[in-house]
C-alpha cells in the first residue's frame, strides 16, 4: 500500500551539498542574502552614484565659479555672481519661455494620453493590447531627427498639413492661427505652435505609459461602485478616476515637463529663432564657452523640477501610491 | 403591494453563454431573500442586472413598479455591497461612506454627520478617519455596508458580501446582518454559494443552476421539500435515491431524497432496514459523518458526537421513518 512504499523509499531525508565552488556559494548567498544584495548592487551604484551623480555635482559647482570678461578665463572661486546673471532680462526671458512651453506640453499631454490610457487598460484585450503597445512604442524606435526633420517637412509652408487644409478650404483657419501674435508666424514649422506639436508628438509615449500603467492598477469595481452610489461618469471620473490616476499623471508629467526643459534640438530646428533654456546651455558651453553660466542654466530645470514634485507631494498627488 | 424587484422573462446572454436565462422572479418588500446556487449558477449576474451594471438581452425588470431596463447604475436607488467592498483607496472611512451622499450634493457637515452615524450602525464609530487599507477584513465589510445603508437604498444588494471572513467572524456578521435587516425593514438581496448561510438568514431563498431559478421557497421548503434533485443534492447534500430505491419504500416510482441526519445506523446484521457497509467516517465536531455503501448506492449519514460507531468496514443496518423520505417533482 501506500504507506510500505514511502517507508521503502531510499531517497535521504536532507540531500548532501552539491559540492564545489557553484555549491559552496549558494549556501553561503542562502544564509546571508544581504551578502548577495551588496554583490548585486555595487556596480551599478558606484556607476549612479560616481559616474552620473559625481559628474553632475562636479558641473554644479562650476556654476558658483564666474568668468573673466576680458580674458574669457574661468575665475575658480566662489561667488553668486554666475547665478545674478540669470536674472538678466535676457535669461528671464529664456527660462520663462521654456517653462510655460513645458507646461503647455504637459498639459495637451496628459488631456491626450488619459483617453488613450483609459482605453488601454479598461477594453484593450490580447491583440488590441499588443497593437497599443507597438503603436506607443513604435516611434520611440525610429530616430529623433528624423521624426523632427519629417515633422519640419509636414509643418512647412509647402507641407502636406497646408496643401491638406488648402483641400479642406480651411486655410484661413491656419492663416488666422499664424497672424497671431507670439504663437504665429511664417508657417507652422517657424513658430512656436510648430515647437509646441512636435514636443507633444516626442514626449507623448512617456505620459500615456505611466498613465496606463496607473489605470491598470484601479479595480474596475470601484468604478462601479462610484456609480452605484450615485455618480454620474462625470463625478466618477472627477472624484475616483482622476485621483487614482493621478501618480501616473504625475510620473508621466515629471518625463514630459523636465525633457520639455533640457531639449535643445526640436527648438532649434523646429520654432523661432528665440531660445530655450536647452539651447542657452549648448551655446553658453559651446560657442560662447561661459561653463559656468551654462551650468548656472542646468540648475534651472533641476530647481524647477524640486518645486514641482514638493508641490505635487502637497497637493496629494502621491497618496494613492 | 408591489414587488420590490420583479423578473418577467429576463435573459442576460454573453454571445453563446446563457448567463441568466428566462428568469421569472419576484422579490417582496421588506424580504430578506437569498440567490443561492454554484459559481457561474448566475446569481451574480441576477443580481447585477439589478443594481444596472448589466442590462438584460430579453425581458423585463422592474423595482418597485418601475420599469428599470435602460437605467444606469446612479439613477436606482439600490445599492451594493460588493464582494470584495470596493472601498476608495485614495478616501478614508468617513468619506467613503459619505461619498453617496457627496455626490448627491448633500452639504458637508450634514453628510459626514450621517455618515457617522451610518458607522455607528455597524458598530464602527470613530474609524472615521483611518484609511480602507488599514482595516481588517470584517471591519471593511462593515464600512462598505454603512456605505450603501447612508444612501437609504430601497433595495440593498449584497454580493457574497461573507465570503471573505473567517468563520466565527462570519457567523457574527450573518446574526447583525439579518437583526439590522429586521431594524431597517430595507429589502435585502443576498447572493452567496454557501447553503447554510442562505438558509439561517433568509427569509426565501431562490437556488439558481445554469442561469434558471431551480427552485423558490422558504428556507425549510428548499430543505425539507427539495422538486429536483440538483436542490435535494446542493442544499445540505441530501442523500438522492433512484427511482427503484423509492419504489420499495414509497409504492412510487420517483426520484427520492434523504436528509443525512434522518438515517439511523444500527450494529444489526438482520431484521427491517438497508443492509450497507460503513466506508468512511468524518469526525465534524457535533456530529459525525459516516459514508455508507448500500449495495452500490452511495449514501451519507449524519449522526451527534458520540454515539457508538461501528468500524470502517463492517456490516451495518440503516432505517429512517417514511416520512422523512421526500419525493421530487422531477420525472424518472
Amino acid at each position: 500500500m501506500t504507506i510500505a512504499v514511502v517507508q521503502s523509499n531510499p531517497t535521504p531525508a536532507i540531500l548532501p551539498g552539491s559540492g564545489g565552488l557553484r555549491g559552496a556559494l549558494s549556501d553561503l548567498f542562502w544564509r546571508r542574502p544581504k551578502f548577495l544584495l551588496l554583490l548585486m548592487l555595487l556596480p551599478p551604484v558606484l556607476w549612479l552614484g560616481i559616474v552620473y551623480i559625481g559628474s553632475l555635482f562636479a558641473l554644479l559647482a562650476q556654476s558658483f565659479f564666474s568668468i573673466d570678461e576680458f580674458s574669457g578665463l574661468i575665475n575658480r572661486e566662489f561667488t553668486l555672481k554666475t547665478y545674478g546673471d540669470l536674472f538678466q532680462a535676457a535669461n528671464l526671458d529664456i527660462i520663462l519661455r521654456t517653462v510655460t512651453m513645458a507646461a503647455l506640453v504637459t498639459l495637451a499631454s496628459a488631456v491626450i494620453a488619459f483617453p488613450i490610457a483609459y482605453y488601454a487598460a479598461r477594453y484593450a484585450r490580447g491583440r488590441w493590447k499588443a497593437l497599443f503597445y507597438l503603436g506607443v512604442m513604435l516611434p520611440l524606435w525610429s530616430s529623433y531627427l528624423v521624426k523632427i526633420y519629417a515633422w519640419k517637412l509636414i509643418l512647412a509652408k509647402e507641407g502636406i498639413l497646408t496643401w491638406l487644409l488648402a483641400k479642406l478650404n480651411l486655410l484661413w483657419l491656419l492663416e488666422g492661427w499664424l497672424s497671431l501674435p507670439i504663437v504665429g508666424g511664417n508657417s507652422l514649422s517657424v513658430s512656436f505652435t510648430g515647437t509646441f506639436i512636435v514636443f507633444v508628438y516626442v514626449w507623448l509615449p512617456f505620459m500615456i505609459l505611466p498613465v496606463q500603467a496607473a489605470l491598470e492598477r484601479v479595480p474596475g469595481n470601484l468604478v462601479e461602485a462610484s456609480s452605484d452610489l450615485g455618480a454620474s461618469p462625470g463625478q466618477t471620473f472627477r472624484n475616483v478616476l482622476f485621483p487614482l490616476a493621478l501618480p501616473g499623471i504625475v510620473a508621466g508629467s515629471i518625463f514630459t515637463f523636465s525633457l520639455t526643459l533640457g531639449d535643445y534640438i526640436i527648438p532649434q530646428i523646429i520654432g523661432t529663432s528665440r531660445l530655450f533654456i536647452g539651447q542657452a546651455v549648448y551655446s553658453q558651453q559651446g560657442t560662447a564657452g561661459n561653463i559656468p553660466l551654462a551650468a548656472a542654466f542646468t540648475v534651472v530645470p533641476i530647481v524647477i523640477m524640486g518645486f514641482y514634485l514638493w508641490g505635487a507631494k502637497r497637493m496629494g498627488a502621491f497618496d494613492a501610491l | 403591494m408591489t414587488s420590490a424587484v420583479s423578473f418577467k422573462k429576463v435573459s442576460r446572454h454573453f454571445g453563446s453563454v446563457r448567463a441568466v436565462d428566462a428568469v421569472d422572479l419576484e422579490i417582496a418588500a421588506g424580504e430578506f431573500f437569498a440567490m443561492l446556487g454554484p459559481s457561474g449558477s448566475g446569481k451574480t449576474t441576477c443580481l447585477r442586472l439589478i443594481a444596472g451594471f448589466e442590462q438584460p438581452t430579453a425581458g423585463s425588470i422592474s423595482i418597485f413598479g418601475e420599469r428599470a431596463e435602460g437605467v444606469p447604475p446612479y439613477r436606482r436607488n439600490v445599492n451594493t455591497v460588493f464582494q470584495d467592498y470596493a472601498l476608495f483607496p485614495h478616501l478614508n472611512v468617513l468619506d467613503n461612506v459619505a461619498y453617496g451622499l457627496m455626490v448627491k450634493g448633500v452639504g458637508k457637515a450634514e453628510r459626514l454627520k450621517a455618515a457617522e452615524e451610518a458607522l455607528s450602525l455597524v458598530r464602527l464609530p470613530g474609524y472615521g478617519t483611518r484609511r480602507p487599507g488599514q482595516l481588517s477584513g470584517g471591519q471593511r465589510q462593515r464600512v462598505a455596508l454603512a456605505r450603501a445603508l447612508v444612501n437609504q437604498p430601497k433595495v440593498l444588494l449584497l454580493d457574497e458580501p461573507l465570503g471573505a471572513l473567517d468563520l466565527k467572524l462570519r457567523e457574527n456578521m450573518q446574526e447583525e446582518l439579518k437583526s439590522l435587516q429586521k431594524v431597517l425593514g430595507i429589502t435585502f438581496v443576498f447572493v452567496t454559494h454557501d447553503q447554510g448561510e442562505a438558509l439561517s438568514m433568509a427569509d426565501r431563498v431562490a437556488v439558481f443552476n445554469d442561469g434558471r431559478i431551480m427552485q423558490v421557497g422558504t428556507p425549510e421548503d428548499i430543505y425539507q421539500r427539495p422538486n429536483t434533485r440538483f436542490v435535494a443534492d446542493f442544499v445540505g447534500s441530501s442523500n438522492v435515491l433512484p427511482p427503484d430505491f423509492v419504489q420499495r419504500y414509497s409504492g412510487q416510482h420517483r426520484w427520492g431524497s434523504l436528509r443525512p441526519e434522518s438515517i439511523r445506523v444500527s450494529n444489526a446484521t438482520s431484521g427491517d432496514g438497508v443492509a450497507a457497509r460503513l466506508v468512511g467516517t468524518n469526525y465534524l465536531g457535533a456530529t459525525t459523518r459516516l459514508a455508507l455503501d448500500a449495495d452500490g448506492l452511495r449514501l451519507h449519514a449524519v449522526v451527534p458526537a458520540g454515539t457508538s460507531l461501528p468500524a470502517e468496514g463492517e456490516a451495518v443496518m440503516l432505517t429512517f421513518n417514511r416520512d422523512s423520505l421526500h419525493l421530487m417533482d422531477e420525472p424518472a
